[in-house]
């Protein structure tokens, strides 16, 4: 689960890690007095969760409350398009309005759950404010790492030695390494699964601030993260998306016109691969789970059809704990009850399936099956061409 | 022969008493798996069928000798069941359960460092070696008894390369689904450490997908240590980066874990990589010369 940038610093404030003064706004009115009660030059920044607002004019920096407002104005309610939005963008609710901070130098800090030593690994580098995958990429050694141990925890020389290890000095260090050992609780304590400084300044008097957050959380973990739950803000999420969770499906939209609706997210990735295999384009990822029951298919169908590109559904099941005659009936339901006129294309393995594709073939309605994942997908990539009239 | 579970296996089922842990012991102790004992804290004394069930592990394995436990208990008590079941001396145990925070799997997985016990999973199908013991919820029909590991990331897609191989005729010595997760128990690199030394497997099967590098890894073993012919599948050609495919471990973040290059440091390992997972039974009968 992603958070805003302000959400981010009010976490952040919450355990002592230090942020530019400030705050949020949803109207320009509000953001005037912000900047009234700061009384400095002001940095006005959209808030939307993709990254690269400030090359999309996103965040600007001004003198007066007034220009304050009228930044503020500019950007609420419009839609800000940055290289991590897509084509589409995203619509721009509330500007973040804080003081503007002298800045001595810029670095970055990172922490993420490293999977190859499955630990938390703490990242330092005195490259701040740019790409960090470019720095990763182009001179790696310039990356610090310390990785925390998982029992014991960050311990206060690891922040030590990347403190000292950017190149800081006396009060700036000690300040660098608090803000890590700080940061690196919040990591763990709130079930964090990306935690982004980046970037993380220091002032010429010695402070170390957060000038950018973003932090991301484990979904696995929301169970018992009550108050990182209320912060999902469900306008930044694809609205198909939100509606497929609600029934328990993992449905991702994608650009193409052959829909997919298949049990498993390996064997949902492996059916989106063979269709481009057979010449065609997923318009979708489903996975309708493990437990799928016919009023999980049928919402699984209307998911599916509410993307006016898909032109023919592949219906790929492999039974273990499905049943693939439920499957079939769930299919049937749908079928009628949405007065399909999209080609279906049927394949059934695994348990029941023979039961599953004589009820297909019984129900009367025009459906296409096959046997073999192969012949599945052309069969399916066929009909979305001929529909699509491509 | 067979790797982690064999007909000697003794099972006991954490989480018995419950829907899932009720329906799934059936379908194995259907299947043939020797279910001994079943454990659910504070109902010792019971039975669930005719299997007895303990308030904790250790009770199982001191009175009906358990050696493997499959654990079906829910998310935020799964990482205590897996530790409670390492340190009652059990061997291998299967987490089928689905959605462990990553950060308790990270202590979990420091923890079982310094033991014995193979973990496999959590969020995985499990394990089956057919013909002797299924631990797991696949669908034990698929399966033929014969002399070709399979490791893999996903379920259903296991079960697909499994159904293919079957069909060919060509059987499985075991099967291990190790999970989607981010952090997991048992990797592709231990098990194909296992199946390198059990005799009885002939060649291996690796079915990966996007995310992490633990495909990368395995390439760089096989390439360097690998004598048995190795054939994969990499899912997830067609996924774009930064979204989570279904699996919190199937996601390109950053760049990195593409399908891509999976499948070159794989091909690079002299690994058979077959792009399509329509042919990964023939992939396999190619290799084995059938």
């Amino acid at each position: 689960m992603k958070v805003h940038e302000y959400q981010a610093k009010e976490l952040l404030k919450q355990y002592g890690v230090p942020v530019p003064e400030g705050g949020v706004a949803t109207t320009s009115e509000a953001a005037a007095t912000i900047a009234e009660s700061i009384g400095t030059k002001v940095v006005v920044k959209a808030q939307i969760h993709a990254g690269g607002r400030g090359k999309a004019g996103g965040v600007k920096l001004v003198d007066t409350p007034a220009e304050a407002a009228e930044v503020a104005d500019s950007l609420l309610g419009k839609t800000l398009v940055t290289y991590q939005t897509g084509p589409g963008g995203s619509v721009v609710n509330q500007v973040l309005v804080e003081g503007a901070v002298a800045i001595a130098s810029e670095l970055y800090l990172g922490m993420v759950i490293d999977r190859a030593t499955e630990r938390v690994v703490v990242m330092a580098c005195t490259e701040g404010g740019v790409e960090i995958e470019t720095v990763a990429a182009e001179t790696p050694e310039k990356i610090l790492k310390e990785f925390a141990d998982p029992n014991m925890g960050l311990m206060p020389y690891q922040a030590r030695n990347l403190a000292f290890g950017l190149g800081l000095k006396d009060k700036t260090a000690s300040a660098a390494a608090s803000f890590i050992l700080k940061l690196y609780r919040l990591f763990v304590d709130k079930d964090c699964s990306i935690a982004e400084i980046n970037p993380l300044i220091t002032t010429e008097d010695g402070a170390v601030i957060a000038l950018d957050a973003k932090l991301n959380f484990d979904d696995n973990a929301l169970y018992r993260q009550e108050a990182v739950t209320e912060l999902r803000d469900l306008g930044e999420e694809e609205p198909l998306e939100i509606e497929a969770s609600e029934h328990g499906l993992s449905y991702i939209k994608l650009d193409g016109n052959v829909g997919c609706m298949v049990n498993g997210a390996g064997l949902a990735m492996a059916t989106m691969d063979i269709i481009k295999l057979a010449g065609g384009e997923p318009a979708n990822f489903l996975d309708v789970g493990g437990g799928a029951k016919e009023e999980s298919v049928t919402n699984a169908f209307k998911i599916i059809l509410a993307d006016d590109n898909v032109k023919a559904v592949l219906v790929n099941i492999f039974g273990g704990i499905v049943r693939c005659d439920i499957v079939a009936q769930g299919v049937i339901n749908a079928a009628k009850a949405l007065d399909l006129k999209t080609p279906v294309i049927v394949r059934l393995e695994g348990t029941n399936a023979d039961e599953g594709m004589r009820l297909i073939d019984e129900s009367g309605l025009k459906f296409e099956t096959a046997k073999g994942l192969k012949a599945a997908a052309e069969k399916s990539v066929a009909a979305a061409t001929a529909v699509g009239g491509e | 022969m067979s790797i982690l579970v064999n007909s000697e296996t003794r099972v006991v089922v954490q989480g018995i008493t419950g829907r899932e842990g009720t329906f799934h012991t059936r379908q194995c102790v259907e299947y043939g798996t020797n279910v001994v004992a079943g454990v659910t804290p504070g109902k010792g004394g019971q039975n669930m069928d005719q299997i007895p069930v303990f308030d904790t592990v250790g009770q199982a394995v001191q009175n009906e000798g358990a050696n493997a436990s499959l654990i079906f208990v829910p998310p935020p008590f799964a990482g205590d069941a897996i530790l409670e079941a390492a340190h009652a001396g059990i061997e291998v145990v299967v987490c089928i359960t689905e959605g462990l925070p990553t950060i308790d799997m990270v202590k979990v997985k420091d923890t079982l460092a310094g033991m014995d016990t193979k973990l496999v999973g959590p969020n995985c199908p499990g394990v089956i070696t057919p013909g002797e013991c299924k631990m797991g919820i696949m669908p034990g029909f698929i399966h033929k008894e014969g002399s070709v590991g399979v490791i893999s990331r996903s379920g259903t897609l296991t079960y697909e390369a499994v159904g293919q191989l079957t069909e060919m005729g060509i059987g499985q010595s075991t099967c291990i689904g190790i999970g989607g997760d981010p952090v997991i128990g048992s990797t592709f690199l231990d098990l194909l450490k296992l199946f390198g030394e059990d005799d009885d497997t002939e060649a291996v099967v690796l079915i990966g997908e996007i995310g992490g590098s633990a495909e990368e890894e395995a390439a760089e073993y096989i390439k360097k240590h690998y004598k048995k012919p190795v054939v994969s599948f990499i899912a997830g050609q067609t996924a774009p980066p930064g979204k989570r495919m279904g699996h919190a471990g199937a996601i390109i973040a950053g760049g990195k874990g593409t399908a891509a290059e999976k499948v070159a440091a794989l091909e690079e390992a002299g690994v058979t990589v077959s792009s399509s997972p329509a042919e990964i039974g023939s992939a396999v009968a190619q290799v084995l010369g059938r």
